[in-house]
């Protein structure tokens, strides 16, 4: 599909659905029910009174259903849009400050991403208690433990260090 | 750049392995060549898991190349019982040792203590990771028998907790050499070895099956492991799969009259006795290989003389 609709912000009409903020990041194009996912790898769960407006499973032209996530008075750091990038590939991050999209571009996976995601496997060297911090090579599809080679490909949300 | 640790057989190219190998084949011609080429030298053996044979092997190897080998002992008797880490434990050995074995129950052990220290680490199994010494003589041992180009090799037993396996697969995958996985389904390769495999050979060298029927015939070389009784929920299931991986006088009548057999030991009943006489038996061998090939690997890491050079050349990982 073109990439077209998004210069035309032709997601527009189904965006009002969820409030406009006034400054913060709006990430968008993550896909259909991976909001809460994105929430969670922002350490986000409310409870420091955030304002955050979610929409879930919204039409979208690009990818049929969408997930909106708006996130008001922060913006992202590198190292959460690396993260994010691995659970929502497609994701816009739209920078806004008084109501206007001042910046905005599409996530790149990283190559590496570091101590931000924990290995699944019983086995590995880094889940053993040493002062060792995970790392996992990104792949096309996936993440793979460096250390154990334990691949992950589906489940990589559940593996945030939080 | 040369390589200062060896954690994994993914790491060697074949140039580094052929170096490996024929050095090995030096030293095995010739040992007294060698007798006092590492005089004054210490390795430390760090075993946290037993492993007489592999232990025993890097010691001989040591005294053989004219050091000495200082033991950490079992891991009962030592502070790891207190709660000290793997990292402070190799940090605290380095400064005793010009280099150090590793054998511990964890995946990625040997990758993770390489990080703290200077000195060379060796990998001698990480729990179900990596065995890249056992790979080199496994692989010396083929080259021996059947060469290392042009080769049909069967792989059979427990492929998926088999770490001499695994590495054997993927250092095979530097030559011209076709690999039958041969196991019961519940125990086939991991596929994220599968994965590797396939990104290293286009996978166009890789088969799996059931039965060793199948390719028997084609084999020029038969590596055998055991299939362990506990990895079975029952030992109904086991007897099922049990008897077809073992190999007796009445299995090789459909083999070629050159296949060569080798098991990484300790063996339980996967090959009949009576296969130990015939010529197709290299399991012993493949033992006593294991020296000169820790020789080797040990005189290429621990010299200074432009010998280690030789081993380099690969990216390192
Ligand atoms: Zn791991």
């Amino acid at each position: 599909m073109s990439d077209t609709h998004d210069h035309h912000d032709g997601d527009d009409d189904h965006e009002l659905r969820v409030s406009k903020i006034r400054s913060g990041t709006v990430i968008d194009h993550v896909r259909g029910g991976q909001a809460l996912n994105v929430l969670a790898i922002l350490g986000i769960d409310g409870s420091e009174g955030e304002e955050v407006s979610v929409g879930m499973n919204v039409p979208s032209d690009r990818l049929a259903r969408k997930d909106i996530v708006k996130v008001e008075g922060r913006e992202l750091s590198q190292d959460e849009v690396d993260v994010l990038s691995l659970i929502a590939p497609d994701a816009t991050i739209n920078i806004v400050r008084d109501y206007e999209v001042i910046e905005k571009h599409r996530v790149e996976p990283p190559e590496i991403v570091a101590g931000v995601l924990s290995c699944p496997n019983a086995g590995c060297i880094t889940t053993s208690g040493e002062p060792v911090s995970s790392r996992f090579e990104v792949l096309e599809d996936g993440v793979r433990c460096d250390y154990c080679g334990t691949i992950v490909r589906d489940e990589i949300a559940g593996l945030i260090d939080t | 750049m040369r390589h200062d640790h060896l954690i994994t057989s993914k790491q060697l190219t074949r140039g580094d392995i052929e170096t490996i190998l024929d050095r090995a084949a030096e030293i095995d011609a010739d040992p007294s060549a060698v007798a006092d080429r590492h005089t004054n030298t210490l390795l430390g053996l760090l075993f946290f898991e037993p492993s007489t044979r592999t232990k025993m092997s890097f010691e001989t190897a040591m005294k053989r190349l004219g050091g000495d080998v200082v033991d950490m002992g079992s891991v009962e008797s030592s502070s790891v019982k207190k709660g000290e880490t793997l990292a402070d434990t190799v940090r605290v050995i380095e400064g005793y040792t010009d280099a150090l074995v590793l054998r511990h129950p964890k995946q990625g052990a040997a990758k993770m203590a390489s990080e703290y220290v200077d000195v060379p680490l060796l990998n001698a199994g990480d729990g179900a990771g990596h065995h890249p010494t056992q790979t080199m003589l496994d692989l010396y041992t083929i080259r021996e028998n059947a060469g290392l180009d042009d080769l049909t090799i069967g792989i059979m037993g427990d492929l998926k907790y088999g770490r001499t396996v695994h590495s054997l697969a993927h250092a095979l995958t530097n030559f011209d050499v076709r690999q039958h996985f041969v196991s019961p389904e519940s125990l086939r390769l991991p596929r994220e070895v599968v994965y590797d495999l396939h990104q290293a050979d286009d996978g166009a060298g890789i088969r799996e099956h059931e039965s060793l029927e199948e390719i028997l015939p084609e084999l020029d070389v038969l590596y055998v492991t055991r299939i362990q009784r506990e990895r079975f929920p029952d030992e109904q299931e086991y007897q099922k799969v049990a008897g077809e991986y073992q190999i007796g006088p009445e299995t090789l009548e459909a083999a070629g009259d050159d296949l060569t057999i080798m098991h990484p030991l300790p063996r339980v009943d996967e090959i009949d006795p009576a296969i130990d006489e015939t010529d197709h038996a290299a399991y012993f061998d493949q033992a006593h290989n294991g020296v000169p090939v820790r020789m080797a690997l040990l005189d290429l890491l621990l010299s200074d003389d432009g010998a280690t050079d030789r081993i380099g050349g690969a990216a390192d990982e």
